[in-house]
């Protein structure tokens, strides 16, 4: 068995003359858990439908589980679990139905689904739920369901279009904690966000996209020191303009997004000194994290 | 582009049987409601027209009004009940409740899930159509084993109108659309097909035009079968059923695949 679990060369889709996937070529080994991060529009669904053979490139080569997609993505969907960007669960079936129905999909006895159902509903927090309406249950509850629904094949892949997007923190860390569960039993996993901490804190590698185009891809930790490498101390209040030439030597770089400054400074004292005294100004100091990868790769002033 | 056409069509014999049992643990839980509510309107037909203009028109085709006209309620009833299952629940699931989009990342194909919806909706196409003949055989105006005889010619007609319903729902962007094809084609269809009235008393045009309508050759099925009396030329009536059943289930698995996957 080859060590890649997906591999994409020079893909590109358009939907009429607007492109949404741009000569995109990147490959995720087995076991890894590969991100792929951008804003809203920046063609992550369309990949992760791509990918399972729900709509076809105009040009390029996909390959997952070492079957060739679109041609034999059925073959390749037998391996694979799948959480969608929006739940579509079935709300009049109870918890345990939706195991039913789903695994007979996947052409298992209503025996063997039987059989593996009461480690899903484990792995998933949902023992006590198994016979409750889908309708009944929160958000969270939806999405973890959603999660142990996709693993009812026992799949080497998962593809998750957002999966904790419109969760509370305590249903996101929780899907996290599970998610890690999973890469830790072997699961490869492929993940589209647009939340950096998610993308920060479970990815072993992650591609960054624009508009269809991969502009940055690599380890979140490489990246960050690529790409940023330093503090960031963050100012807010004062006229940025002003600030920023006060400022200016001691920083690597600056960006000014409306009323905020960011400072990308190796020695954040020296910044502190200058602006001690300053009466209305707010400062903020921390380590550099990928949000400030992603804009600087994609601009501050970038809408959402 | 072949081989894309291909990968969306049914990929075994079983695989659709997933989706129609999915679709009956559904309906097992709203049962008596569906089965009420898909039998009260044609029983009310049948004996407001039955009764009321049966007085009125006495015998038809050597038969009594109400046996004649019972017949051509089982067929209504089977494409009434194929053509709503498939143009509202079955819109339902491929569009709002992403029962479709679901199905489509295990390893079903299209062409499975379409195969299933539609021999659900001829099963439920014979639940009505079967009922409908209860009643007549209860009140006597058609044999028991007869209704047995009618069974294969109401899933058939199940299957034919749910097929057509498909191609309607591949192409509707919603809802509103779905009217055009009940007002402007199956409620013509019911007047042309000899439903409530022999095709022989439509002009000589609109009797030929009939003969290509697929209730028509239901009708010509399952009123002789009924009644308990030979069908002419059967096989041409059920050769025309078959392909008014496959050629819309291909032609809508193509729209659908344009429609969900592009």
């Amino acid at each position: 068995m080859s060590t890649v679990a997906i591999d994409l060369a020079g893909v590109k889709k358009s939907f009429g003359d607007k492109v949404i996937v741009n000569e995109l070529s990147f490959s995720v080994a087995r076991g890894e858990c590969f991100g792929l991060l951008g804003p809203n529009g920046a063609g992550k669904s369309t990949i992760a439908r791509m990918l399972l053979g729900m709509i076809s490139p105009d040009a390029g080569k996909i390959t997952v589980l070492n079957e060739p997609v679109p041609s034999r993505a059925r073959v390749a969907r037998v391996r694979i679990g799948v959480v969608p960007q929006f739940d579509n669960l079935e709300l009049e079936f109870t918890v345990r139905e939706n195991l039913l129905v789903f695994g007979r999909y996947f052409g298992m006895s209503a025996r063997k689904i039987e059989a593996v159902a009461p480690s899903l509903l484990e792995f998933a927090r949902l023992e006590s739920k198994a016979d409750v309406r889908v309708s009944e249950l929160s958000g969270g509850m939806k999405r973890r369901l959603t999660l142990a629904r996709a693993l009812i094949n026992d799949p080497h892949l998962l593809v998750m279009d957002e999966p904790t997007t419109g969760l509370d923190p305590h249903a996101r860390h929780l899907i996290w904690e599970r998610l890690r569960v999973l890469l830790a039993r072997g699961k490869t996993i492929l993940l589209t966000t647009h939340f950096m901490e998610e993308a920060e804190r479970l990815c072993d590698r992650l591609c960054v996209l624009e508009g269809g185009r991969k502009i940055a891809e690599g380890k979140p930790d490489g990246l960050i020191d690529e790409h940023i490498g330093c503090n960031v101390v963050e100012i807010y209040g004062g006229d940025p303009h002003q600030l920023c030439e006060l400022i200016r030597p001691h920083a690597r770089h600056i960006e000014v997004s409306g009323e905020t400054l960011f400072c990308y400074a190796p020695y954040p004292d020296q910044v502190r000194v200058k602006l001690r005294g300053r009466a209305g100004l707010r400062i903020l100091q921390r380590p550099p994290n990928l949000e400030d990868v992603f804009l600087r790769l994609t601009g501050r002033e970038m809408e959402k | 582009m072949g081989e894309n056409y291909a990968a969306v069509m049914p990929a075994n014999a079983y695989n659709w049987i997933a989706v129609w049992r999915r679709n009956f643990l559904a309906w097992k839980k709203v049962a008596l409601a569906s089965i009420l509510g898909n039998l009260a309107d044609p029983i009310a037909n049948l004996f407001g027209l039955g009764f009321g203009l049966g007085l009125i028109v006495g015998r038809v085709e050597g038969t009594s009004y109400i046996a004649f006209l019972a017949a051509g309620m089982v067929a209504t009833s089977a494409m009434t009940s194929a053509t709503f299952e498939t143009m509202y629940a079955a819109f339902a699931r491929m569009d709002a409740k992403r029962t479709w989009e679901a199905i489509l990342s295990t390893q079903l194909t299209l062409g499975d899930i379409v195969l299933g919806e539609l021999v659900w909706a001829a099963s439920k196409s014979v639940l009505a159509g079967t009922a409908i003949g209860i009643v007549a055989a209860t009140l006597g105006y058609a044999s028991w084993p007869s209704i047995l005889y009618a069974m294969p010619t109401i899933a058939l007609t199940g299957l034919v109108f749910a097929s057509l319903a498909m191609v309607v729902i591949s192409l509707a962007p919603s809802y509103d659309y779905f009217v055009f094809y009940q007002t402007l084609v199956l409620t013509p269809m019911v007047f042309l097909c000899g439903v409530v009235f022999p095709t022989s008393q439509l002009p000589g045009s609109f009797q030929h035009f009939a003969g290509l309508l697929p209730l028509a050759h239901s009708v010509d099925l399952i009123r002789p079968a009924m009644l308990e009396r030979g069908a002419d030329s059967a096989a041409l009536h059920v050769g025309a059923l078959c392909v008014y059943a496959v050629l819309p289930f291909f032609a809508s698995t193509a729209l659908f695949r344009r429609r969900l996957m592009r």
